[in-house]
């Protein structure tokens, strides 16, 4: 473009800084009022890392850690669920401050809406199951495939707990190796035992 | 099937959809917001295509969902950033003219309309003395960044003139602005 502006002596380009924080800002707030944002996400910085939070209109959907690649994240969010995702801080900033408060030990408890929609079936009621083991107790896979309404499924319970979409809200830290060992996490192994350790010692 | 075969399964139907277009629609925004922007900037002042830019990613947000695989995201902006900028410049042209006169408005956004705007800016009065069809093939091209075939497809014209309008477009703006300048 460069050249044909040259050619004609006139600035057809503009800097892309052309739009303002103000105008951008602008149309996420009208986007947000007329209903038009499927999936609002944000970042949020922990002293587990950067978090990315995502929601629909029903509740939290989302919760990914850095590793995972937050663009793979967005895209997949973007497939699965509707297109229309937008960068909206301001519709999770109460999960941004409870997940932050409970990494930092001020938190036992989540007080926030969550939508399940990205796990099916037996996952999702294993999902169900986990959100009522409580702060500082694990339970083994065995025994939560038993809970969850099938004892014999104890793999597809490690299964739903390894594809948890919203882990450290929806607790699958909790679920550990029948033999003591932690088993697998989506953030590192190394985040699943840092929660365990800091809920043993609250 | 189990539950873990159908989750499978449904994974796997995502991969095969990859080729499809629709990115996340934040992803759209930084791509082509400032594509949008100059396509504004060419007929409206500064403040009005800030308001224009608003509108045009409002309304494309909310088609983005029935948007066709495989369309051309930027050309499908550049349109609805045209279409909202020049019905932007009506309702600024209406508003500057006295209530008794509005019916001799006529629906033309290109003769004048400019001299109701206080920012108007050396370009986008040069740009407002072509023909409409050269002006669009202008903004299109030189704005819009879009290819020639593109063009002919929005405007509903052969590549050759779709060619043509923007090259004789371009002539006539750089005779303006020579003629403009000392």
């Amino acid at each position: 473009m460069s050249t044909r502006n040259r050619a004609l002596g006139v600035a057809f380009d503009e800097p892309p800084s052309l739009i303002g924080a103000h105008v951008h800002d602008r149309f996420v707030e009208r986007a947000a009022r007329e209903g038009l944002v499927d999936v609002a996400y944000r970042t949020v910085d922990t002293r587990i890392g950067r978090l990315l939070l995502a929601a629909s209109p029903a509740g939290l959907l989302r919760i990914a850690f850095e590793l995972e690649g937050f663009d793979a994240v967005l895209a997949e969010l973007s497939e699965q669920i509707s297109p229309r995702v937008l960068r909206v801080p301001g519709h999770l900033d109460d999960a941004a401050r409870q997940v932050d408060a409970y990494l930092t030990g001020e938190l036992v408890r989540f007080d926030l809406p969550v939508d399940l929609r990205l796990a099916h079936g037996f996952r999702r009621d294993v999902l169900q199951h986990l959100r009522t083991i409580p702060y500082g107790r694990t339970e083994s896979y065995t025994e939560a495939a038993r809970a969850s309404g099938r004892p014999a499924a104890v793999r597809a319970a490690a299964s739903a707990c390894s594809h948890n979409p919203i882990p450290l809200v929806v607790p699958c830290h909790r679920v550990v190796r029948s033999d003591g060992s932690f088993g697998g996490y989506r953030g590192g192994p190394e985040v699943k035992r840092d929660l365990l350790e800091m809920e043993a010692i609250a | 099937m189990t539950d873990d075969e159908r989750n499978r399964a449904r994974s796997r139907t995502r991969q095969t959809r990859r080729h499809d277009p629709r990115s996340p629609f934040e992803d759209v925004v930084a791509e082509h917001g400032p594509t949008v922007m100059r396509v504004c900037r060419a007929i409206l002042s500064r403040t009005d295509a800030e308001d224009a830019w608003v509108e045009t990613f409002v309304s494309a947000m909310r088609a983005y969902p029935e948007l066709p695989p495989a369309s051309n995201v930027r050309g499908w902006l550049v349109t609805i950033a045209h279409n909202r900028a020049v019905d932007q410049l009506r309702a600024t042209q209406r508003r500057a003219i006295p209530t008794d006169q509005l019916a001799e408005v006529t629906p033309a956004p290109s003769v004048n309309g400019l001299d109701a705007l206080d920012d108007r800016d050396e370009l986008r009065a040069a740009l407002d003395t072509l023909a409409p069809k050269q002006r669009t093939a202008v903004i299109y091209r030189h704005l819009g960044d879009l290819p020639y075939a593109e063009i002919a497809r929005l405007m509903g014209t052969s590549e050759a003139a779709a060619r043509r309008n923007a090259s004789d477009g371009i002539a006539k703006l750089r005779t303006q602005l020579q003629e403009t300048r000392p």
